[in-house]
């Protein structure tokens, strides 16, 4: 945790309400989110007990498995599943825009993309292990499943794979996403209770989220009293009808904490680069969504070598834009920076628009800006500098000294023999100069699969799948 | 779990070692050498550059950072100054001075530009880069250091290779959580060497018996605690290596826990228990006090290498956290003194260490602060003495808390234990303890 969430935690916890930790929502929020609370059946791995969804708040739909050890009922739940998801997920690859690549094929992505919200990390890897459990079956076979089971089972496995993807917004799970924006005064762990979490947003602690007659667990794990007492006879009854309204009492109250929680974030301006990750998510959407066109198998289990290295650049190449682009966003994180000494901000007090470098026509223009500040400021002369507030310049620290910053932009100032007007900042102006940068080299190549060097086992064998892989069990 | 069972090559020596490495290099796709804290790993890379150069063939090499490749240029080139030596960097780097001025040596950042030199030496994130050609051999150094999907990248490069690292320093590490291929046996976040092995089991291990820079005070407790399995011995007997204070001390706890130092090779400055914030206004006061009598009462360190006096650029300083390195700093210790973290320590050596115990004064014990590579790290960079600080009631913090990491199938069970190694390492100094 950092110095400023620490001590904003103390600080909340002091007045008896969150504190904000940003001043702008660094996530994307869908116009249409797909709310998704599930719940399974205690005891059990993976067996689905329920779920309520929808994108419409008030008309939240419920999909229940009334027995839930008999596997035919839970196929036949996921069908339902699907039967609404599909449809929703589909309905966002109507609309495309062309988009050009250099060295590659132009493609075609999606303009917008589905939004699955669920309520706690947990949600997640219950979605994962959804997927997992349904995408390799088959409609057909020794083992048929409904159809739409398979395709459900690869949709969610890749709704669970974004949502360990740094910056990315597919998968929103609420309390993580609020966390990123709220310090309340109670542990990590606590945090993890929806409830509780929004009543130190909204109102302050309650002792109330701790009660599960008043707040049910956000699920997918059930209250052990609701499972002994309400359940478990409803179930041995055989009443498939008092199952599904037992079960409505235990989500109702979750899914209207999930709006609220939406409302929540809703109501904060969205980040600047926000829309570029969202961009990012629509090609990763319309990317799985042509694999599925062409006939791709579902995904491997595992990543072959390859794989994993490939993805583990991708994830750590998205991760350290994600950071540095949350500070270029907000002021309230990138003082962490200011603290740690890699940013300082500070009033402009002294520039020289008109500095030039090099003779004859390598003659460019350098402006220098002295910038004084109070932050500590810790980089070595010629660190390259960028900023928030001229997003397309670069700078160099020349020096820094007694509080006194000099600096020349040497990126973005173009051809001119002058600057344009609003190109260097005036004297008397805020601003925030920063080491961190977003221009990362791009990563080495690797080799193809087939050509997996001795050293990682060598070329791995083709996946072909059969029908053991649907026999599978579920639980 | 003691040092006693000791592998058979224990009571091999160095020579023979590295005579069976060489030996078994054309038999074998792969050669892993294991090499204990300054047991001449170096030395073996340089041999082995210039046994395999001999066969007319040509080699790569891939170290880990610019600083180890710039000091194995040189040491091969000063060493066999007949071989050429094209070194390959990225755009930005600017080559020392020193490199500039051996003969031989081409400096480039395309494999075109360096003619056709007998070894080619470059970072492994360099290596990644180049394509289209293969090598016959190749020397991997640091491997250990290496995470498995930089070996991914360059491995279609060369045809055999020898890998040479410590095992018993810190892992490679990601920004991002790895746990989804954790128990894959090309898990991208192992070393480069694990990996390796896991795929090519059958491939030689050899390991380097003798540590040339730990004394005989320290070889034994760092064997026994970082490396149980597979033991090493200092390369000089008790009584060697002497530490002497050239003036008398004054008595106070620092200047006893010097003497303790010089006379003992380990010496504990125990501070009183207290549950303090990372950079310990007084841990790092002792830290800074300790540096700055040793300087004050001229230390001279004897060894089969002469006398010399312990000079500012002989001592280092380390701690677990960035933070701390800065306060240790920023507590005014002469500039020439290396302050630094774990990480940045690896792989090098001074005559005395003072180190700020990574467990000094937490509340907690998490897997950071117990991984065993950090603390051994730390306490095997001294050719002479290392003082350690740290604040009682660790042993305690320690009983307190049991390893907790979760147990993942599939995963390689990974020696030495960091918390037994912290208490061997502990038990040991207090023993040392003023």
């Amino acid at each position: 945790m950092s110095l400023l969430t620490s001590l904003a935690r103390l600080r909340a916890l002091d007045e008896g309400i969150a504190q904000p930790i940003a001043t702008v929502r660094h996530c994307h929020l869908s116009a249409r989110p797909m709310v998704f609370i599930p719940l399974k059946l205690s005891g059990e791995a993976a067996a689905p007990l329920a779920a309520m969804l929808g994108t419409d708040r008030a008309e939240p739909r419920l999909l229940v498995v009334t027995q839930p050890r008999n596997r035919d009922l839970r196929f036949a739940w996921a069908a339902e599943l699907a039967g609404l998801l599909l449809p929703y997920i589909q309905g966002f690859l109507r609309e495309t825009e062309t988009v050009e690549r250099k060295n590659a094929d132009p493609y075609e992505r999606a303009l917008d993309a589905p939004q699955l919200i669920v309520p706690n990390p947990a949600g997640v890897a219950f979605t994962r292990l959804l997927g997992r459990s349904t995408r390799f079956r088959r409609a057909d076979g020794p083992y048929p499943v409904p159809t739409g089971v398979p395709l459900l089972g690869r949709w969610l496995t890749w709704f669970a794979e974004r949502a360990g993807y740094p910056g990315s917004s597919l998968t929103i799970a609420a309390t993580d996403e609020l966390g990123r924006h709220w310090a309340s005064g109670q542990s990590g762990l606590e945090d993890a209770n929806l409830a509780a979490l929004l009543a130190w947003i909204t109102d302050g602690p309650s002792d109330d989220a701790e009660d599960p007659l008043i707040w049910p667990p956000a699920g997918p794990v059930t209250d052990p009293g609701f499972d002994a007492e309400v359940l478990a006879p409803a179930i041995e009854k055989g009443s498939a009808e008092r199952v599904t309204e037992a079960l409505r009492t235990q989500l109702e109250p979750t899914w209207r904490l999930m709006w609220q929680a939406i409302d929540l974030l809703g109501g904060l301006p969205e980040g600047a680069s926000v829309a570029q990750r969202w961009e990012q998510d629509r090609a990763s959407f319309s990317g799985l969504a042509a694999q599925i066109e062409d006939g791709a198998p579902p995904q491997a289990r595992h990543d072959g070598a390859i794989a994993a290295a490939a993805r583990l650049a991708r994830m750590e190449r998205a991760q350290a834009a994600y950071e540095v682009q949350r500070a270029y966003d907000d002021p309230l994180v990138m003082a962490e920076y200011r603290l740690t000494g890699e940013a300082f901000a500070g009033e402009v007090v002294e520039t020289e628009p008109e500095n030039f470098e090099g003779e004859g026509r390598s003659r460019k223009l350098r402006p220098l800006v002295v910038v004084k500040t109070d932050d500590p400021v810790r980089l070595a002369p010629g660190t390259t500098l960028g900023t928030p507030q001229r997003r397309g310049q670069g700078a160099q620290l020349v020096s820094a000294s007694d509080g006194l910053v000099t600096l020349k932009i040497t990126k973005g100032m173009g051809r001119g023999k002058t600057p344009t007007p609003g190109a260097v900042p005036e004297v008397g102006e805020r601003v925030c100069y920063t080491s961190l940068t977003d221009d990362f080299q791009g990563a080495p190549s690797l080799p193809d699969a087939e050509a997996t060097p001795w050293t990682h086992g060598g070329p791995p064998r083709e996946y072909r799948p059969t029908d053991e892989d649907a026999r599978e069990e579920w639980s | 779990m003691t040092g006693e069972d000791a592998s058979p090559e224990q009571a091999i020596s160095p020579e023979q070692v590295i005579r069976n490495v060489l030996a078994d290099l054309p038999r074998n796709r792969g050669v892993v050498v294991d090499s204990p804290p300054g047991a001449g790993k170096s030395t073996l890379v340089v041999r082995a550059a210039a046994h395999l150069a001999e066969t007319g063939e040509p080699l790569m090499i891939v170290a880990q950072t610019n600083e180890q490749v710039d000091d194995l240029v040189t040491r091969i080139s000063e060493r066999h100054p007949r071989l050429t030596v094209g070194r390959l960097s990225a755009s930005g780097y600017v080559p020392p001075l020193r490199l500039l001025e051996l003969t031989g040596v081409t400096v480039g950042t395309r494999i075109q530009d360096l003619g056709d030199p007998d070894i080619v030496i470059a970072t492994s994130d360099k290596w990644a880069w180049i394509s289209g050609r293969t090598w016959p051999w190749a020397i991997v150094d640091e491997a250990y250091q290496m995470r498995s999907d930089k070996l991914l990248r360059i491995a279609g490069l060369f045809e055999r290779a020898l890998f040479v690292g410590d095992p018993g320093q810190l892992d490679p590490f990601s920004i991002v959580d790895g746990d989804r291929w954790s128990g894959l046996s090309w898990d991208p976040l192992q070393s480069a060497v694990s990996v390796l092995l896991r795929h090519n089991p059958d491939l030689p291990v050899h390991r380097l018996p003798v540590s040339w820079r730990l004394p005989a005070t320290a070889a034994p407790v760092v064997s026994r605690a970082f490396y149980p399995f597979t033991g090493f011995r200092a390369g000089t007997g008790a009584g060697e290596r002497r530490l002497e204070l050239a003036t008398g001390g004054m008595g106070t706890v620092h200047d006893r826990a010097l003497e303790e130092a010089a006379r003992s090779g380990w010496a504990l400055l125990e501070l009183p228990n207290r549950h303090t914030v990372r950079t310990d206004g007084e841990a790092v006061q002792a830290v800074a006090l300790l540096a700055e009598r040793l300087l004050q009462r001229g230390a001279v360190a004897g060894s089969e290498q002469g006398e010399r006096p312990v000079t500012a650029d002989r001592i280092a300083v380390g701690a677990a956290h960035r933070d701390q390195v800065a306060a240790i700093r920023a507590a005014g210790l002469p500039t020439e003194i290396t302050v630094d973290t774990a990480n940045r320590l690896q792989g090098r050596e001074y005559d005395v260490t003072i180190v700020l115990h990574p467990l000094s004064g937490r509340r907690d014990a998490t897997a950071f602060h117990l991984e065993s590579g950090r603390l051994c790290v730390l306490a095997s960079r001294h050719r002479h003495a290392c003082v350690v600080v740290a604040r009682a009631g660790i042993a305690e913090l320690l009983d307190a808390h049991p390893s907790a990491e979760p147990v993942r199938l599939g995963v390689p069970v990974k020696f030495p234990d960091g918390w037994e190694a912290n208490q061997s390492v502990l038990e040991h100094l207090a023993r040392h303890r003023v």
